[in-house]
């Protein structure tokens, strides 16, 4: 190995844990070094919060070693402790207590006193630009202030060990951006960072990612490299004629493409072998259609890694049945905004918005909080009253049918909708019961959506404790079970896994909304 | 195991900050007090009344009339007269009476020819069978004063006479033993049902895994929740005892030193068992019912403070042993009614420093220093 061992800040041997028997982390080994960011990458329920709890002194490991800055993290905590910063996924701020308070909460916990805590707040508060805020409640900040005030309160003490779980979930892009420039300038000077994503395209900034999934550890090292060893394997797929979703099924069954995703009017393949390419009539993309090599992205290689993405025909799909739109509903129209307004008071939450959605379209409603999108979802769905012009779903008026029209949506709510204390299975079965379905119509719909949404681990499970990732497939899958013709999603924080975004190909209409990406 | 007094005030403020930033927190240590006070003082009211009493007088006869006039006479009754039994059963029904005593047409004749053949009969409303008891009982005393008039020939001579006297509570003003009563039940929802949210909010809001990740110790996080909670509950109790005193004329006889000694020891309890359940079940709703369970249902009905703990069956009266409330209902009861009767009081004290001692002691092996467990 070419680095000095008084580099390496963090060091896992055969690193692994369980809960209640079931593994968590199978025999990771690993070497974190300073000066750099290191990215824990994986999707949700690959490890990664476990992993930050069990350097942090938080979990005690079952097996194999750990050594934080040569200590012990359970034996030598009280010594750790105060050379470590964690910042935990709610930032683990008091919201009763202002910006100030927060900070001098932790500054005592920290031993951060006297004219140090002066130097340390001003540096900190000028850092994250919350000078302005001190008097505010913590409750009230934005979702990026709470993880820049989480931040200060973490790096009180100087740590030289900065451990952050997942510290851009439901931030918008430009607070993510400064906190990836302070982290940055962090590590810079000396720091051992390690920052925890399920954002691929956050990941191949990092200095070295440690990429995870199901706890096991698929790759370490540098983002580049791995990307360089694509090479020639990713393509674009353009001048499509033709739907470009039926292109990418065709294309997702070729043997030599073991990804592929829809890209604007592009779509973008991975091959399995460099130089290895589909045959282009074979795709029926249409005359004008070309192959071109476009830069691999790290995602790309995450997918190589574990053995080719979802095929091409949705385990969804093949459940669902094809909507049919009844006759008279244009085909081009099936969701319609014309002049679409909504006031409270005077305030005006949607001014006459217009749009239509085709049938078999995604259509994203994108935007920064408070842009109205929610407000546009809620009349859409009946659940909020038109102000002003029309709302139509499959050629029904909101105004006049809302009821009948709603029969004909599928609505996944921000929250998830879930009943947290209720298991899987029996999530599943209330959904399908208020569905109206029953006997065996019901078995067959659950055992569908368990096999469809690969929920089978987790049927005697909690809702409330399952991992975000498969939250939302729960919630998609309770959403889905009356096979209606129209889907709303709105779902303003990221985390979409694969398989379900390449599922949701198979509704007749989705939409979704997002603050960022 | 090592404190900072540094880290202990910062973490004392803060649930100082969040305690008086919750309104509701607030609205239970000093609106509920004030309102249980004056339920328990003044809606409540277990003072023995006069019985309602139908008689149904068939008879004219000299002898009826005699026992009729001693009903009419006994200061605990209040007697309806009427010669309509279908009346009076119409009244008991209606719940107006509480019972309804029936002398029949030839009761006069059947004493005049003695050897018991004479009978009155005695319908109680079953359905409420302590008032059924007090009226049969009531009865009873009634028929043998009338029978002892009777063989005497005269009302009875004054050879005897009772002057009763209650002693520590001479008016027997029921309120007098309710409130101190009542005190301890809301020191119990103080100490344990407010305690039993502080530990699980953290763990819901995920500030426990930064608290933990500081290097805050086991000791300064316990003791971080039971200072400001003992304070907040000895300022209920100061207000209790000012309200109970100067507001409901509640009388206090003991030393408020004392008093101070035997809350403290009580809260310790209350406190202890409110942090235990929130440390273990990590959840604010699922410790609120347990706390309700299992702190303040027996408080009010296992702790002697309304139900006589003698009367109870065996087992439950066993159980009452356990419950440190009993002891601090008993400690209260005696400091405001009777003083320092130090016998009574020395067992409640050594009692609840057992239990406070115990459940104290419970929660800090359970206070955890990591996620999974200690």
């Amino acid at each position: 190995m070419s680095t000095a061992d008084s580099d390496i800040a963090i060091r896992l041997r055969a690193l692994g844990h369980a809960f209640a028997g079931r593994p968590a982390l199978h025999a990771l080994d690993a070497d974190i070094r300073r000066g750099i960011i290191t990215g824990l990458v994986g999707p949700d329920g690959a490890g990664k919060t476990t992993l930050l709890r069990l350097m942090a002194g938080l979990l005690k490991p079952d097996s194999g070693s750990l050594q934080v800055e040569g200590l012990d993290p359970v034996t030598a905590g009280d010594a750790l402790r105060t050379q470590l910063g964690y910042m935990p996924q709610k930032f683990g701020l008091y919201e009763d207590l202002t910006v100030l308070e927060n900070l001098t909460l932790y500054a005592d916990l920290r031993g951060v006193t006297g004219a140090v805590r002066e130097e340390s707040f001003q540096r900190l508060l000028a850092f994250t630009d919350l000078a302005r805020f001190t008097e505010r409640l913590a409750g009230k900040l934005s979702g990026g202030m709470k993880q820049k005030l989480g931040l200060a309160c973490t790096l009180l003490g100087s740590p030289r060990i900065l451990l952050l779980d997942e510290p851009c979930v439901g931030v918008d892009p430009i607070s993510r951006r400064e906190l990836w420039r302070m982290v940055s300038s962090l590590a810079d000077g000396g720091m051992a960072v390690l920052w925890s994503t399920s954002y691929l395209d956050e990941a191949e900034l990092c200095g070295e990612v440690l990429l995870m999934h199901e706890g096991r550890l698929q790759y370490s090292g540098s983002p580049q490299a791995l990307m360089d060893s694509m090479q020639g394997r990713s393509l674009l797929l353009q001048g499509i004629a033709g739907n470009r979703r039926q292109v990418l099924r065709r294309a997702l069954r070729c043997p030599q493409v073991i990804d592929g995703a829809l890209q604007g009017h592009a779509v973008r393949l991975v091959l399995r072998t460099a130089g290895e390419l589909p045959d282009l009539a074979s795709l029926d993309a249409g005359p004008d259609a070309s192959l071109q090599a476009v830069k691999p992205r790290l995602e790309d290689a995450f997918i190589d890694l574990l053995g080719g993405g979802p095929g091409g025909d949705s385990p969804l799909a093949e459940h669902m049945p094809p909507a049919r739109l009844p006759g008279g509903v244009d085909a081009d129209a099936v969701i319609v905004a014309e002049q679409l307004t909504r006031r409270f008071g005077d305030f005006v939450a949607t001014d006459h918005v217009n749009f239509r959605i085709r049938r078999g379209e995604i259509f994203g409603l994108l935007g920064p909080n408070g842009a109205g999108k929610s407000t546009t979802f809620k009349m859409m769905c009946g659940l909020l009253p038109v102000s002003s012009g029309a709302a139509r779903v499959m050629g029904l008026d909101l105004k006049k049918s809302a009821s009948q029209a709603r029969q004909q949506i599928g609505y996944m709510a921000q929250k998830f909708a879930l009943y947290s204390n209720l298991s899987v299975a029996q999530n599943l079965e209330f959904f399908s019961g208020i569905y109206g379905l029953s006997g065996v119509r019901q078995r067959e719909a659950v055992a569908d959506m368990v096999r469809v949404f690969a929920l089978q681990p987790f049927l005697a499970m909690n809702a409330g404790e399952l991992p975000l990732g498969f939250k939302q497939r729960l919630a998609l899958a309770c959403a889905l079970m009356h096979q209606h013709r129209c889907c709303f999603w709105t779902n303003r924080r990221r985390g979409w896994t694969r398989s379900a975004a390449a599922n949701s190909g198979a509704i007749s209409t989705a939409w979704w909304t997002r603050a960022s990406r | 195991m090592s404190i900072s007094l540094r880290r202990l005030a910062a973490l004392c403020r803060k649930e100082s900050y969040q305690i008086v930033r919750d309104p509701s927190s607030i609205l239970i240590a000093f609106v509920l007090p004030v309102l249980l006070l004056f339920i328990y003082g003044y809606g409540i009211n277990l003072d023995a009344n006069r019985v309602r009493l139908g008689i149904v007088q068939q008879d004219g006869g000299a002898e009826a009339s005699r026992l009729v006039q001693t009903l009419q006479a006994s200061p605990y009754i209040a007697a309806s007269l009427s010669t309509s039994e279908s009346a009076m059963r119409q009244q008991l029904q209606l719940g107006e009476v509480r019972g309804v005593v029936i002398v029949r047409s030839d009761f006069s004749a059947r004493v005049r020819q003695g050897q018991g053949a004479a009978t009155i009969q005695l319908l109680t409303d079953g359905a409420e069978p302590n008032t059924a008891n007090f009226v049969a009982s009531y009865m009873q005393g009634v028929f043998q004063l009338w029978l002892n008039q009777r063989q005497s020939g005269q009302p009875p001579a004054a050879t005897l006479s009772v002057q009763p006297r209650y002693w520590f509570n001479p008016t027997t003003v029921s309120r007098n033993y309710l409130v101190p009563g009542s005190i301890s039940v809301i020191m119990t929802i103080i100490g344990a049902l407010l305690t039993s949210l502080v530990v699980a909010r953290e763990w819901e809001r995920g500030t426990m895994e930064a608290l933990l990740s500081t290097p805050v110790t086991r000791a300064e996080l316990l003791l971080s929740k039971i200072i400001p909670y003992y304070l907040l509950g000895m300022a209920a109790m100061s207000m209790c005892v000012l309200v109970a005193t100067l507001v409901m004329g509640v009388p206090l006889r003991g030393s408020l030193w004392v008093l101070f000694v035997v809350t403290s020891l009580f809260l310790g309890s209350a406190l202890g068992l409110g942090l235990l359940l929130s440390t273990t079940t990590r959840n604010q709703f699922i410790a609120a019912q347990f706390a309700l369970t299992a702190a303040f249902l027996p408080a009010i009905m296992l702790s002697g403070f309304v139900f006589e703990i003698r009367s109870m069956p065996l087992a439950v009266q066993a159980v009452t042993y356990l419950i440190p409330a009993r002891y601090f209902v008993s400690a209260l009861q005696t400091l405001f009614q009777a003083g320092e009767i130090w016998p009574v009081l020395l067992i409640n004290l050594l009692f609840l420093l057992l239990s406070a001692a115990f459940w104290l002691g419970l929660t800090a092996w359970r206070t955890p220093r990591r996620l999974d467990g200690n």
